[in-house]
């Protein structure tokens, strides 16, 4: 990624949120905020980078906003509104750096709240928060949701122009609606991590942004929910997955299996926490799907070396799971574990029943996973075949290395039996 | 006695019409309108903003379930309705909640499209 795309990622969110209530909607608080970011394209490669980007940002983009409202006013006629505006907005000069950024409100948890109202569809709120929170394309989030770009596109037009119609408020909930509006929020908050951990398009595996944005909104939910036991698990669970990542990622950018990663790597202190949070939600009653994850990764946290991971126990958490959350790829992880804990037969046939039940026909995860099983037993030529699958289902290139990898050399094994 | 008419429409044939032929028809509603009026038989009318941004409301066990899109159940019948005021679809949502069907049966959400209002509008102004 480069340095502008990483300030894009950082900033737009920012920026996005604060116009919404300057332009008065998402829409145009989008399109105000990418021309400030094109103007920015057009004119640092000349003018050299603004000491202060973000100051820079927030500058162009006020300026951009106070036209747009300018405009619109004078073309509804509105006299009296253009004269208030002019009296009070925007007769001071360039604002510095400091006052810009000062003055330029953070307004990305309304933005968060208003982007998962429950009056939207799930997919609906999910696309609108990886774009306007975290600055994913619709391609991106196309990927990450296995439907095709144009039906992402036509979803995130419908949702703005119902959040537009229908008068869904730009604002933090009342007391009495948050703890629904809570769970909305966490569910959309689990995807983003999930699109940065296992990033499904570009060169970068591990999107450290994205791992961090979805931790840093689970945190600013702890602060505003901090008895909640699903809140404390999805912090828990992003935390434990995130320790890892160092260790994740080989010098040149390929992807290195838990299996094979270096643990002394493995960030403690994270690991600490999450487990700190994990007993605090797991102690409240029943677990929920955050917090059997959560407990999930806490097997790995836990185990000194691979060959020490109790796989028993995690193909029971994923029994559990399989009941509150019944997914294929639920189903998947399951089989997996089952194999690992040594049922590599039983597990396999589950994978293979999952395979002919077609749910999850478009998901490399599957036959990579089926693949591997195969590869432990022996079967490199069957292998060999599913590698090939699995790459014809990848577009991400540290995992497309990783697969080709592998596929060349259960190729040179199957040549050559043992 | 009083009488409620719905009028129901097939929105995507009504997208695919020109400009000019809808607002032939807009006239006509106003024409009819103005009669109705003068003949002393007019009660109240809306016009509604289309049913996709419509939100369907159901209580069950206590809470509130909300829905993306207009009410689509045809065991269930209309049985009346409320014209209310709220300041955004919280407050909508929150006053349809309250509505004792809402616990068997469905309330959807539809805002009332008002008259200076041009139709189709886009979100960006």
């Amino acid at each position: 990624m480069d340095a502008f795309t990483a300030l894009y990622r950082e900033e737009l969110s920012r920026l996005v949120a604060g116009l919404v209530s300057m332009v008065g909607g998402l829409q145009a608080a989008e399109e105000v905020a990418q021309e400030a970011f094109e103007a920015a394209l057009v004119q640092w490669p000349a003018s050299g980078w603004p000491p202060s980007p973000r100051a820079w940002l927030i500058r162009t983009a006020r300026h951009k906003a106070l036209d747009r409202v300018r405009r619109r006013l004078n073309f509804e006629g509105k006299r009296s509104e253009l004269e208030a505006m002019a009296r009070t907005s925007d007769q001071s000069p360039d604002l510095s750096d400091e006052e810009a950024e000062r003055l330029f409100p953070d307004e990305r948890l309304k933005l968060l709240f208003t982007c998962c109202h429950p009056a939207l569809s799930m997919e609906a709120r999910v696309a609108l928060s990886l774009r306007a929170l975290c600055g994913l394309t619709t391609e991106e989030i196309a990927r990450a949701f296995l439907v095709p770009v144009p039906t992402l596109a036509q979803r995130l037009v419908r949702a703005k122009q119902k959040i537009h119609t229908a008068g869904i408020p730009y604002r933090v909930p009342a007391e009495a609606l948050l703890p629904d509006r809570v769970e909305a929020v966490l569910a959309v908050i689990y995807l983003v991590f999930n699109e940065g951990y296992a990033a499904t398009s570009g060169e970068e595996r591990v999107r450290l942004a994205l791992c961090d944005q979805a931790i840093r909104l689970g945190r600013t939910m702890m602060e505003l929910m901090p008895r909640r036991r699903d809140v404390q698990g999805l912090l828990a669970l992003m935390l434990l997955h995130d320790s890892r990542r160092d260790a994740r990622t080989g010098p040149d950018g390929e992807a290195i299996l838990l299996e094979q990663q270096d643990r002394s790597r493995w960030n403690r202190a994270q690991i600490d926490e999450g487990l700190r949070l994990l007993e605090a939600a797991l102690a409240g009653g029943p677990p929920g799907a955050y917090e059997l994850q959560a407990a999930i990764a806490a097997v790995h946290a836990r185990a000194a070396a691979a060959p020490q991971t109790d796989w028993a126990q995690i193909a029971g958490l994923y029994a559990i799971l399989a009941r509150v959350q019944p997914t294929p790829v639920v189903e998947l992880n399951r089989a997996v574990a089952i194999a690992m804990a040594g049922a590599l037969e039983h597990g396999l046939a589950l994978v293979e029943e999952l395979d002919r039940g077609g749910a999850l026909e478009r998901y490399a995860a599957l036959p990579a996973a089926k693949a591997d099983l195969l590869w432990r037993s022996g079967r490199f030529r069957a292998a060999a075949a599913e590698y090939e699958r699995a790459l014809s289902l990848t577009a991400s290139a540290p995992e497309r290395r990783f697969l080709e990898q592998r596929l060349h050399e259960s190729r040179r094994r199957a040549e050559r039996p043992a | 006695m009083q009488y409620l008419l719905l009028i129901y429409r097939n929105e995507a044939e009504w997208g695919a019409r020109s400009e000019a032929e809808r607002e032939a028809v807009f006239a006509e509603y106003m024409q009819l309108t103005r009669s109705l009026e003068s003949a002393g038989a007019m009660r109240g009318g809306q016009f509604l903003h289309e049913p996709s941004v419509a939100t369907t409301v159901r209580v069950r066990h206590g809470s509130v379930l909300a829905t993306d899109g207009p009410f689509a159940e045809t065991k269930e019948q209309l049985t009346g309705y409320y014209v209310v005021e709220a300041a955004d679809l919280d407050e909508a949502m929150a006053i349809a909640a309250r509505i004792p069907t809402a616990r068997d049966g469905s309330i959807e959400v539809r805002p009332v499209r008002h008259t200076h209002e041009p139709g189709l509008v886009p979100d960006s102004y």
